[in-house]
This record gives C-alpha cells, structure tokens and sequence, in this order.
C-alpha cells in the first residue's frame, strides 16, 4: 500500500476544505481499503468521514432523510424502513454479510466501485483505472457483466443492492462540495461508461455526499429480489426492486421497477414502466413489458443468459406483488 | 500517529503508521494472536472482532481511523478463568476441527447475538425474529470454515441464542 497521509474531518465544511488533489474521504472501508490494498486506489490524503455527524435516519416531510454516515445494519434494522421502505430493508439486508453492514456507510455504499476481475487487478489493462488501457472484459470474462447501456469502453456493472431500491424509491443524493450544496436525483447519480468509464457517478472532485432523502413511499406492493450463486454473502448475479400499485379494475396505476447487475448504474426500466401503466396487471402485460424494456439489451457472447434472466426476474416479481 | 484504543479493556497508546490495519496492529504490535489473518480482504471473518461492541472485519479497519474506540477480541470474550458461553458450547458441541477460524467465529457470534432485527432470511420484517438454524446461518455467513464445521458451530451458537 503506497504511504498516504489521514485526518479526521469534524464536521462536512471541515472535510471539504481539507480537500485537495489526490484527496479521497474514507467512510466504512470495506472497499475502499481493499482497493488500496490491491493497489488498484492510491489516494494521497484520507480525510475521514466516518465519525461526521450525519449518523442519523428521521423523518423529512412526508419521507425519510438518512445520513451519509449511517451504517448499511442501521438502515436495514430502523423500524420506519422496515415498515414503510420495505424494499430498501430488503436490499440493504440481502447485502455483503453482518460485519461488512455495520462498518459500510450510505454514502459509501453508493460511491463503491465495480467487484469487475479486471478493474480489481492491476496486472491487467482497464479503461475505468487507468483510461485508455483497453477493455480485457470485452473479449474476456463478462459473464456476470453488463447487458444494458455499456460501451466499447466499459462493461462494467454497479454492485450495490442499496442503490437499486433507492433508484426505484425516487431517492436524492444531497452533497455538498467546494461549489456549494446541491441534489443529485436518483437514477441519475450513477453515469453510464460512455467514453469516461473513469467515473462511476456525477459527483465531482471534493464533493461529499451527506445525506439521501427518501421521497413517499410508492404505493402498492414492493419487493427486492436478488438471483446469487450462493444462498448469501455474494454479489448479484441480478436483482429488482419493484413496487406495483393495481387499480380496483385490475389494471396497474402505477410502478417502479428497477434492475441490478445489468449496467454501470441502477438500471431504471421506464421503458417497462410505461408499458405497464393502464395495461392489465397480469403475466401478458408483464411479460410485455419485460421484453420492451430489454429490446434495448445488448448482450455480449458469454452473457446472453442474463436477457432471459431479466425477463423471469421482472415477470415473476410482479406476479408475485400483483393481488 | 498516536492513538490510543481501550484493548480488552486496557487503555493501549501506540504510534501507527496510517497503512496499518487494526487486525495487524494487535497481532503483530500488541502481541494480541489471537484473531486471525485469513484472506485479509473482508471474506472470510477470520479477523471478526467488536469494535465499539460491533462486529466488523479488522482486516479492513484502518487502525488510525479506530482512535478513540473499545476493542474486544476473543482474548476478552472470557471472563478470567470462566470461559464466554459461546467458547463452553463450543467446546460441548465440537464447533471446530483446525480452529483457525474460531477466534472470528466467536466474536461474530457474541456480536450477532446483541444486533435483533430481521436478517435477508426474515419472512416478516416487523419482528425480531427466534434465531433458528436458518437464520443463524444467515447472520453467520460472513465467516468462513474451510473444514465445514458448519453443523456443530450452528447448534453451538443455538444452544447459547436460546
């Protein structure tokens, strides 16, 4: 691990002025320090977070507002979450194991970086940590990689299971930063690769991330749903959270659904959800709305699998929320 | 750095390089063996310990970022001569064949057992639910037993849940 200097920051306006070029804000850990032990992140100052004052989940308005610092084990385990967020429990509890979930932090459970074998090796090329170095993934080892919105440059995915129930709860980042305040909506703060697959989200050098508010939940049944090669403790092969409201006629007034694993960001299905609104809550419609959502797949030779997967995913989980 | 951490309940000041992991900093400066270096990449739970009376994984705990905190590792878990009730079922149920991962099991169980609320197994997220052998296995699937200990080690921790 290459020398670095460490600080800890009293409050936000204290973190973001220690900021400065090769700066990075420390919160749990768990993946930041492992990045520095394989040598894939060099930072040159931790300033950390970890300790600020934002360790708080209250009531904002008609939703909830939860602080960077909250632990992932908090955020599963508050009574307002359980009861009125249901899927984010869920995501948040099907996540990493107990150890990991009381170090790991909000804020840094959105900024994590891709578990993608070749960003994490730094015997080999990789655009997203050393841009321009090429993309061994593309003629590789993809299989558990991105079928939705990736480039020549990147096939990376996001591994949050968080981040996927915050992009269908309609949640806002707020960070603040040497430019000020402001409010990064949810699907939205993740980017696709693009030809920067460097940065991962729209936050910029110095910015913090302090807090996500949670607008009302949406209503109707929710659910989070997450397909492993093991029963816990491991990344998704594919996820959704979804909520599905049905009218007393039988059709669908309203629905979220949003994919994990699948892309660079939360993959956010509108496509499926617009298909979905006014139609008969059933297994026609939704599988007609899966296959919209996922005409615009483009899956790489070793993972076609994940297209049907997506399809059963999004079919089965409405099935299940529909009444 | 200077730092200052509350060991086993002994108040500890020691000068850390910022690189130092809590796990190594025990091992290998306070002469504290006892939590094991198993893959040093948050997978395995063999650094388990309670930071603050919280489970965590030492592996990936900055020792400069723990100034300030209360550590327990499994040579706490006793009290003097009077071994911890998850070390006595343990033993009574035979939870170990090498015992390289016990010392993570134990802390991970002790810190398991204080935390309550749901787990990814739960069916209704309202309650605290009983720790059946499931839900056990769930809240325990941060540690690793490479001898598949696994049976003798749930009935262990069910034994003292109860």
């Amino acid at each position: 691990m290459r020398p670095f200097e460490y600080a800890r920051a009293g409050d936000p306006a204290d973190a973001v002025a220690r900021f400065r070029p090769g700066t990075m804000y420390l919160g749990g850990g768990t993946n930041l320090v492992d990045l520095m032990r394989l040598g894939v992140a060099e930072p040159e100052f931790l300033v950390d977070v970890s300790r600020l004052p934002l360790d708080r989940i209250e009531p904002d308005g008609d939703g909830l507002r939860v602080g960077a610092a909250v632990r992932n084990s908090d955020l599963g385990a508050h009574p307002l979450v359980r009861e009125r967020y249901p899927m984010l429990a869920r995501a948040v509890l099907a996540g990493a194991s107990g150890q990991i979930r009381n170090m790991a932090t909000v804020g840094g459970n959105l900024l994590q970086r891709t578990r993608c074998p070749y960003f994490q090796d730094v015997s080999k090329p990789c655009n997203k940590r050393q841009p321009g170095s090429g993309c061994p993934a593309i003629g590789g080892d993809h299989s558990n990689l991105a079928i939705l919105g990736h480039s020549p440059a990147c096939v990376a995915t996001h591994p949050s299971d968080m981040a996927v129930a915050l992009a269908a709860l309609d949640a806002r980042v707020h960070v603040t930063g040497p430019g000020g305040d402001r409010v990064i909506p949810m699907p939205g703060l993740h980017r696709l690769p693009g030809d920067e697959p460097e940065r991962d989200t729209v936050v910029e050098p110095g910015e913090l991330v302090t807090a996500v508010h949670l607008p009302a939940p949406p209503p109707g049944a929710s659910h989070y749903r997450k397909v492993r090669e093991r029963a816990s403790f491991a990344f998704a092969l594919m996820s959704i959270a979804a909520a599905l409201d049905v009218a007393a006629d039988g059709t669908v007034r309203d629905c979220r659904i949003a994919l994990g694993a699948v892309a660079h960001a939360p993959w956010r299905c509108e496509r499926a959800e617009r298909a979905l609104r006014g139609a008969p809550a059933g297994e026609e419609s939704f599988t007609r709305a899966a296959e919209a959502e996922l005409e615009q797949a483009r899956p790489l030779p070793r993972n076609a699998h994940k297209v049907p997967l997506a399809r059963n995913l999004i079919v089965r989980t409405l099935l299940e929320l529909a009444p | 750095m200077e730092i200052t951490l509350r060991v086993n309940g002994s108040r500890r000041t020691v000068e850390v390089d910022p690189r130092v992991s809590l796990l190594d900093l025990l091992r290998e400066r306070l002469g504290l063996t006892g939590s094991k270096k198993g893959c040093d990449h948050g997978q395995c739970g063999a650094c388990t310990m309670l930071i603050d009376g919280r489970r965590a994984n030492a592996c990936l705990a900055l020792a400069v970022a723990q100034d300030g905190s209360d550590i327990t590792t499994v040579e706490g878990l006793a009290d003097g001569d009077r071994p911890h009730p998850l070390q006595a079922a343990f033993i009574e149920h035979d939870a170990f064949q090498c015992g390289y991962c016990t010392p993570g099991q134990l802390c991970s169980a002790a810190g398991m057992l204080a935390e309550g609320g749901p787990s990814a197994v739960t069916e209704d997220l309202a309650g605290d639910p009983a720790l059946t052998a499931e839900e056990i296995r769930e809240r325990m699937s941060g540690n690793l037993c490479r001898c598949g200990a696994y049976p003798n080690i749930v009935t262990a921790i069910a034994e003292v849940a109860r």
